[in-house]
């Protein structure tokens, strides 16, 4: 077999499997943005930052306490999310009733000072981060390093776990009843505002874990989240935050695309989600999974 | 309240006038048309997040793109320097028209990410194309002739046509928001579906100040390559959106003068600061966090609620 318009299987698997470790990435961090402003109706500008702290706190686990992946990957994203949630206490929380463009302004402005303060720190250099799972599978045609086929696993499970909580569980019910209706819910006694806060630590938390994951694939860099963050963004205006089955699809689905466009037109590659941005916006304004409002 | 406002902004601009035309010789030429750049900038994001309500994130396309534009024109081509920055602001505006026709078809916060992403596409491009330079950009770009009537070369001169140009650019500003077309993109900005109700054909509105901010900040742009004899990927990354945004909203939001006052106060710091980026990133941001928590009016809009607190205080009294 010659494979597809003549490139070898196992260059297309590779870069099939690359392209769907960075839709990981795009759906794990555009999950989070969407469940943030899905009740907060805030866009989250701090969560490139957030998923670089949370890379740093993995590297910074290891560097200097000694402790290692499996333990960074549960200590790290409650480390971020507990940022997240003083963050929203005693910051965010006062904007709620303002246009929002403040909320956007006020999480761009603290983008820019933890991207500040982390390459007065560590410079833009990148740190190394040890791969925790060595070795992988060998799928006939090619070498699948394990460390990516966990990644890929990973972040579907919690992106399926994270759907199962919002749309199947209890709590999940009264956010999304919060998101329709915030002063009803709060007419049966359920506190509305500590629930925002909460989501928001999810949300961000989620951000974390991302940076977790990211650590051994990618160097631990300052400058890792706002490369990523403006990317993301186009895979929510592509997707639409009103679903979170759709940031899923449209995360992992792009992340392919790009994968595949480093294949057949190298160049391409860095702009393709912006092309497909372009074309969703022409053909479907409110995004392929959005609803208008 | 709203003849208080037009005299007080009629005296201010006054003296900000007589300031302009004998600063040169109080302060280094160069840093003041730095300034001045930026402030126009920041005033062509401030129309339309100020005036029509839609925050740009990604007026670094068209600020660095009228950049290149003249750059090459003027060093490449051997343009007069008129025509460049013609061909620059042309060509903003229709980079404008392009992806305001996509991004006004999304509201609020979209918008914002929208404006964005274009943003990075246009830098992605610029990285690309041979004709920008990439990395390094186009550097020493000549000082043009202008109209074939004087030469740019000499500082004061250069400095005298930037400042005719940018006080034109604030002009147009000034004559739009106060123009009925100007009323009717404050009445979209402050109740879309009422004035759609009411007949106007709001998209257009929106489109039409879009493109007239993008050639403004074009204008913007293709002054700063004159002045700065260079174009880089430093004008079309986020980064110079982003700084237009704070000065925009360290001088006040909805004011006129606004941009002028926060381009001084932002400008001088980061020329402070010129050898410490991440210095300039870390009070960037605390300078944003602390805006927008604690006076969002930005300083020309508390100094006009002063103004008006005061007047009514003495109404009162008399």
């Amino acid at each position: 077999m010659d494979g597809l318009l003549g490139i070898p299987p196992a260059a297309l698997i590779g870069q099939l499997m690359v392209g769907l470790i960075n839709g990981a990435f795009y759906a794990l961090m555009s999950l989070g943005l969407s469940i943030i402003f899905g009740l907060l109706r805030v866009v989250n500008f701090a969560h490139g930052a957030q998923y670089m702290l949370g890379a740093f706190v993995t590297w910074g686990l290891l560097e200097y306490l000694g402790i290692g992946y499996w333990g960074a990957i549960v200590i790290a994203p409650l480390v971020v999310a507990a940022f997240g949630l003083l963050f929203e206490r005693w910051m965010l929380r006062r904007l709620y009733t303002l246009d929002h463009v403040y909320a956007l302004l006020l999480t761009f402005g603290v983008a820019l000072l933890m991207e500040g303060a982390f390459r007065l720190q560590f410079g833009v250099s990148g740190q190394p981060y040890p791969n925790p799972l060595s070795g992988g599978l060998d799928v006939g045609v090619t070498f699948l390093p394990m460390y990516r086929v966990w990644v890929i696993v990973a972040a579907l499970a919690v992106c399926m776990g994270t759907w199962f909580f919002i749309e199947k569980t209890k709590l999940g019910a009264y956010l999304r009843a919060a998101n329709e209706n915030a002063p009803l819910v709060r007419t049966f006694g359920i506190n509305v505002p500590r629930m925002l806060m909460l989501t928001y630590g999810l949300g961000v938390g989620l951000a974390g874990l991302s940076g977790v994951m990211a650590a051994p694939i990618y160097q631990v860099s300052p400058l890792m989240g706002s490369n990523l963050i403006i990317v993301v963004f186009a895979v929510v205006v592509i997707g639409g935050m009103g679903s979170i089955l759709g940031s899923i699809v449209t995360g992992f689905g792009l992340g392919a695309i790009e994968g595949l466009t480093k294949i057949f037109y190298p160049d391409g590659a860095g702009v393709v989600i912006f092309v497909v941005m372009i074309l969703v916006l022409a053909v479907r304004p409110h995004g392929l999974f959005g609803r208008a409002y | 309240m709203d003849a208080l406002h037009r005299r007080t902004n009629i005296a201010l601009l006054a003296a900000a006038l007589a300031a302009l035309a004998i600063a040169p010789f109080a302060v280094y030429p160069m840093f003041l048309m730095k300034l001045m750049c930026f402030a126009l900038l920041a005033a062509s994001v401030n129309l339309l997040v100020g005036y029509v309500g839609l925050l740009s994130f990604g007026h670094a396309m068209f600020y660095g793109t009228a950049g290149y534009v003249t750059a090459h024109a003027v060093k490449v081509w051997g343009w007069d320097g008129m025509a460049g920055i013609l061909a620059g602001v042309a060509t903003a505006a229709l980079v404008g028209l392009v992806t305001g026709l996509l991004a006004i078809r999304r509201q609020g916060i979209y918008f914002s990410m929208i404006t964005l992403a274009f943003a990075q596409l246009v830098y992605f491009i610029a990285l690309r194309m041979p004709f920008t330079g990439g990395e390094d950009g186009i550097q020493e770009i000549p000082r043009p002739m202008v109209l074939g009537l004087f030469s740019l070369q000499n500082t004061l001169v250069l400095y005298y046509f930037v400042a005719a140009l940018i006080v034109f650019g604030f002009w147009l500003i000034y004559r739009v928001v106060h123009s009925p077309f100007g009323q009717i993109l404050r009445a979209i900005r402050d109740n879309e579906p009422r004035a759609q109700s009411l007949g106007y054909r709001v998209n257009r509105y929106k489109l039409l100040a879009f493109v007239l901010s993008a050639g403004l900040a074009g204008l913007a742009g293709s002054l700063k390559v004159l002045v700065f004899q260079l174009a880089s990927l430093t004008d079309v990354h986020w980064a110079t959106s982003g700084e237009a945004l704070l000065i925009c909203i360290v001088g006040g939001m909805h004011t006129l003068l606004g941009p002028v006052v926060g381009s001084i106060v932002i400008v001088s710091m980061e020329n402070y600061l010129a050898s410490f980026a991440e210095w300039v990133l870390i009070i960037q941001g605390v300078v944003f966090v602390l805006v927008v928590m604690l006076f969002r009016k930005g300083i020309v809009g508390q100094f006009h609620s002063y103004l008006a607190t005061r007047r009514q205080r003495r109404a009162a009294a008399s």
